[in-house]
């Protein structure tokens, strides 16, 4: 018989090894994102709940027309109604600074890999690897390298969330026409002109869609990174569960559904 | 004066050319390369010389490597060895900023599928080339309103490229090309994808156009006909090599192997070869100096019943037909003058053969072609047109 494998204890002991040696970075790190999301959700929050299912709903119609604008009307009123706005904003601030991090190494990443053949091979199974794994695991390096709180859980979103980003990025850059490409290189462009002028308006629709599936893969974590702390609405379903509070549980859990629905309409009527 | 010159170009696609540059060498051909090395052959050893203000035509079958040649002009293909000059700089060992600078200034090139961009309208398509230098954004306007004025898209600046039809997009594409103004024009199979009517008319607009502007176009197509009604010069193209290169007039006669031979066959000749091409020599009777007895006696030996006559410069005077000189040796007069017929149907060198077909059919006499001076250099009779047609040619008149 062959003797089992080190694999867990391989990556236990790189982990550790990341964790003792680089503390300071993710120390860094971690008060940085934990200043950026704390500003970021008492900048939601200042805003009076009206006023912003107001404007969210404008916009909604503006974008998306009369039935989304309606449904983000009634929606959102109906979490400020179960008095979960609060967190509603809290885990808005999870997910828009999960997104934004997640465009931040996606987009160039993708945009890489669409350029490289080499970088693509290597990342390309990284990314199915990092999708395919069950996403409570990524809690276990979260809470090695920032403990707990809202920024392992901000670190494990992004973890889980950002492949379409980088995927879809990459897919759309590749599928800009040979012939365009060819076109901007005929005149004379630099690469950079290339992909500012060319490659990225044209891969626009593709790139919008990772983001989308991004920010739809940030919600679905909601829940998983209350487990180590990041409270907002996963906080409600998770102690509802843990409590068997049906009810709150069940609250907390329509208000992810309905953030969901309204972010899914207005991002896809962006990418349109 | 030479604009573009080849060397000894080659083109080997894959990772590791070395060794089927070798086999090239030792003169294999494609099939044999890519069956022993898996390298394909874009280009093999192509030498020619482009002029400027020269409509260089590069003709082949799908696949003979034209694409591939014209794009190592602009070097978006690099070429494995051998030379490109331009101007007389070798543009193969130019670094990137050069490189760039020579696509900016020198080139413009049009593409088949026109390569226009969708988000932009039809205006900023054309201001592109000038935009990624660095114009000023109104020398931008204006210069890619005058380059759509000239190809006749006035006004629909601000369309987009999906409402203009396939033709329109391709004046487009050429206006984008002409507007950073430069000295050489790319085609790669610009008119390919376009019906055969609008295509025509772009060719006769490019044809136009090229008679005010005078650039040198490197023009590919895989249509003869195209090649020869644009082309000042064509090179045909073979797996890719360059197999014979020369005037239309040149390719058709004298197609110097069995592809072009079997490229020219299916051509509408009548509409390429011209007086020129298949006339004969004619017999001709000098009125000073011959009589009517010598007359016959040619007629006789030749084995013809007329004779054009002509004076000492070898001008046409007019024609006798053997009747009229037994009649006169009959009456006893030597000199041919009263036999002279002088109404005679005439061409010029390069009458195209459409042209010819009405008065040969009309005229019981051939046709004499003369030059602007009245030189006679040659007859067309019946018998020559048909032969013209099946030979692709006419037989030497000198
Ligand atoms: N990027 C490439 N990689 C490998 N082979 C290529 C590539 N581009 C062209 N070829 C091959 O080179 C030959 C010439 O192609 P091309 O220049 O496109 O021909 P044409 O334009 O005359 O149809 C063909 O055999 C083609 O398959
Ligand atoms: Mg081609």
């Amino acid at each position: 018989m062959l003797a089992k494998l080190p694999v867990g204890d391989a990556v236990e002991a790189s982990i550790d090894f990341l964790t003792d040696n680089f503390r300071f970075i993710f120390r860094g790190v971690s008060s940085v994102f934990e200043i950026f999301l704390n500003g970021l959700e008492g900048l939601l929050l200042l805003i009076p709940a009206f006023i912003f299912i107001i404007a969210i709903s404008a916009l909604a119609f503006k974008l998306a027309g009369k039935p989304v604008a309606i449904f983000t009307l009634a929606g959102l009123f109906l979490v400020y109604n179960l008095e979960l706005w609060e967190p509603a904003m809290s885990t808005l601030a999870m997910v828009l600074s999960a997104t934004f991090v997640s465009i931040i190494f996606g987009v160039p990443l993708g945009i890489l890999s669409a350029k490289k053949e080499k970088f693509r091979r290597i990342i390309m199974p990284i990314l199915d690897f990092m999708q395919t794994m069950p996403a409570f695991v990524y809690l276990i390096p979260a809470i090695s390298f920032f403990g707990m709180g809202k920024v392992p859980g901000l670190f494990a979103t992004v973890i889980f969330a950002i492949p379409p980003s980088i995927r879809l990025t990459s897919l759309g850059i590749q599928q800009v026409p040979e012939d365009l490409v060819e076109a901007a290189d005929a005149f004379g462009s630099t690469s950079m002109q290339k992909l500012t002028k060319v490659q990225i308006p044209l891969a626009m629709k593709t790139i919008m869609a990772g983001i989308n599936q991004t920010i739809m893969l940030s919600l679905s974590m909601v829940v998983i990174s209350a487990m180590i702390g990041a409270g907002g609405l996963g906080r409600e379903v998770w102690m509802g569960i843990q409590r068997l509070w049906i009810g709150t549980a069940f609250e907390g859990g329509l208000a992810v559904v309905i953030l969901a629905m309204v972010l899914d309409k207005l991002t896809q009527s962006v990418s349109k | 004066m030479v604009k573009i010159r080849f060397e000894d170009v080659v083109k080997i696609f894959g990772n590791n050319p070395k060794t089927a540059l070798e086999m090239l060498k030792q003169g294999k051909n494609k099939d044999e390369i890519l069956e022993k090395t898996k390298h394909v052959i874009g280009v093999n050893k192509a030498s020619f010389e482009v002029n400027e203000g020269e409509i260089f035509v590069v003709m082949g079958l799908s696949g003979s490597g034209k694409s591939t040649l014209i794009r190592c002009i602009n070097r978006l293909i690099d070429v494995t060895s051998g030379s490109i000059f331009i101007d007389g700089e070798d543009i193969t060992k130019m670094n990137k900023e050069e490189l760039t600078a020579l696509r900016r200034k020198k080139m413009g090139m049009v593409f088949q599928k026109f390569a226009l961009l969708p988000n932009r309208t039809i205006q900023e398509n054309v201001q592109y080339g000038l935009e990624i230098q660095g114009v000023d954004i109104e020398t931008q306007i204006k210069k890619a309103r005058e380059a759509l004025d000239l190809v006749g898209l006035k006004g629909w600046y601000d369309s987009y490229p999906h409402e203009l039809s396939g033709g329109m997009q391709q004046r487009v594409g050429l206006a984008r090309a002409l507007a950073v103004e430069p000295d050489i024009l790319l085609m790669d199979e610009a008119f390919s994808a376009l019906d055969p009517l609008i295509r025509k008319e772009m060719q006769d607009e490019l044809l136009d156009l090229q008679n005010k502007m005078n650039k040198t176009i490197i023009f590919i197509t895989h249509d003869l006909d195209e090649a020869l009604k644009i082309g000042d010069r064509i090179a045909l193209m073979k797996d890719g090599e360059i197999v014979q290169i020369g005037t239309p007039e040149d390719i058709l006669n004298n197609p110097n192997n069995d592809y072009v031979a079997r490229f020219v066959e299916d051509v509408d000749v009548s509409k390429v070869l011209t007086a020129e091409d298949i006339m004969i020599k004619p017999v001709t009777i000098d009125y000073k100096k011959d009589g009517c007895r010598v007359g016959l006696r040619k007629m006789e030996k030749e084995g013809v019943s007329n004779l054009f006559v002509i004076d000492r410069s070898r001008k046409l005077i007019g024609y006798v037909v053997a009747d009229d000189l037994s009649e006169l040796v009959k009456k006893g007069e030597s000199n041919i003058e009263p036999a002279i017929q002088k109404e005679i149907p005439t061409v010029s060198p390069d009458t195209k053969l459409t042209n010819i077909f009405h008065l040969i059919a009309e005229s019981r006499v051939p046709v004499a072609v003369v030059d602007e001076d009245n030189t006679l250099k040659g007859i067309i009779i019946r018998g020559s047109v048909i032969s013209g047609l099946v030979r692709g040619g006419g037989e030497d008149v000198s």
